[in-house]
């Protein structure tokens, strides 16, 4: 840590500075969108209120995060949107269809292994997951790199494959779009 | 075009309905769920219903007040359905 | 420019927010038909998405745009991304207790890879014990063997 300063590949102080400014900075907004209206008086209140709140509760260090890259970014911003669409009709569909008497919906619970190390990848992947209907994560284990998920309506091996599939397309959305863990957090990256 | 804002309040009062509906059919899973967790979940939905119904109010009427109402409700509910998880758990556990 | 086209566009903005608020409103719907119709709690909570991220971001555009002064407009967006933070917290610890204790009927798992995977730390409870028979359905492949290497 004090061996050469200034000659690293990325200088600590000022982006450990930065990484603890980034949490401030989203809790003074979210104050001032609370309250509605901009003015010195309410980003004051915010950044004391953010301090405080910072100080009691601190937030753990989120290994290894660069910054967010904006093309990719909001490819996957896109691609999280038109999947809420696709997938909320397609479980609107099955919703009707339930109500047909016979066979119900049949459903699988999948295991999928990720390749990358990065606990933020995972979350965020876990995040929207969960959002999106028709898929639910009930369980993720970081240290497997693991995580299982209902997915409905999979009632064959191809529809597990293309859920498989689509964390995969996901994940290496994720990975491009918020660079890859340093070397300081994780053991580097396999995706190429 | 006079007529296309009664128009619009016209089809905002029907969503309410539609609304009112959906909320019923929740309230028979909440009364009828064999479970706790599928009390739960229903409960949840009927939150979001209520929350969509303030905002539809709300752009029904032009009327702004019920805005922090949503806020507060999204957030409070949030706390619940959370604490609840905690106590359904061991009423379910075997 | 003209007090007219002003209007026209104010007359705009409505009709978009309303056809939003329609859309979140008949999603919502279904998936109160879904909530009633879904056999088990799991699949139930896909329905339960629904109203609570789609419907009511749908909902929230079309308020915004109906409500259109900055304070509203704000406070919405805040109702949005809380929202979008939350939910899946809640899906998440619902789903894991479904899926532990009786909610779900595991008859209707086409597979289940999270079945006797479990560590050491919590070895009971949530497996379906001998009451429930090992052979669960005639298609299934791999019975309970965990999940397999492929990826």
């Amino acid at each position: 840590m004090s061996g050469g300063r200034g000659n690293g590949p990325t200088p600590p102080d000022t982006t450990g500075l930065l990484r603890r400014a980034v949490p401030v900075v989203w809790l003074v907004l979210v104050w001032v969108l609370l309250w509605g209206t901009f003015s010195w008086a309410n980003v004051l209140g915010g950044l004391v209120v953010a301090l405080v709140v910072l100080v009691v509760f601190p937030l753990p260090p989120a290994p290894g995060r660069s910054w967010l890259r904006p093309g990719p970014a909001l490819r996957t911003l896109r691609r999280f949107v038109a999947d809420l669409v696709v997938s909320s009709l397609q479980v609107a569909w099955q919703s009707l269809e339930a109500l047909r008497p016979g066979r119900p919906i049949r459903s699988s619970v999948v295991a999928v292994r990720l390749e990358s190390s990065s606990e933020f990848v995972m979350a965020m992947a876990v995040e929207i997951l969960s959002l999106v209907p028709g898929s639910l994560v009930i369980e993720a284990r970081p240290e497997e790199r693991t995580l299982y998920a209902h997915v409905l309506g999979a009632d064959d091996a191809e529809a597990v494959a293309a859920f498989r599939a689509q964390v995969a397309r996901l994940e290496a959305d994720l990975v491009e779009a918020l660079g890859r863990p340093q070397a300081a957090g994780a053991p580097s990256e396999e995706i190429p | 075009m006079s007529t296309l804002p009664a128009l619009l309040d016209a089809v905002l009062v029907v969503s309410l309905v539609l609304l009112g509906i959906s909320a019923v059919l929740v309230v028979v899973r909440l009364l009828r769920g064999p479970t706790g967790l599928d009390r739960l979940v229903a409960l949840d939905v009927l939150v979001a219903e209520f929350l969509c119904g303030l905002v539809a109010y709300a752009a029904l009427t032009g009327d702004s007040a019920l805005v922090p109402v949503v806020v507060a409700i999204s957030l409070v509910g949030f706390l619940g359905s959370t604490t609840v998880a905690r106590f359904v758990r061991r009423g379910t556990d075997r | 420019m003209s007090p007219g086209s002003r209007e026209g566009l104010a007359v705009t903005l409505d009709a978009i927010g309303t056809v939003a608020i329609v859309a979140g409103v008949l999603l919502t719907l279904v998936a109160s038909i879904g909530l009633l119709s879904l056999p088990d709690v799991l699949s139930r909570m896909h329905a339960a998405t629904k109203p609570q991220v789609v419907g009511l971001l749908l909902v929230v555009i079309g308020g915004a745009l109906h409500l259109r002064t900055s304070v509203d407009v704000w406070m919405l967006v805040l109702v949005g991304a809380f929202q979008l933070v939350t939910a899946p917290v809640t899906a998440h610890v619902v789903g894991r207790l479904a899926h532990r204790g009786d909610g779900v009927r595991r008859d209707l798992l086409y597979v289940d890879e999270l079945v006797d995977t479990r560590d050491g730390a919590d070895p009971g409870p949530d497996r379906p014990e001998p009451d429930e028979p090992d052979v669960e359905d005639p298609d299934v492949p791999a019975p309970r063997g965990g999940w397999t290497e492929g990826s």
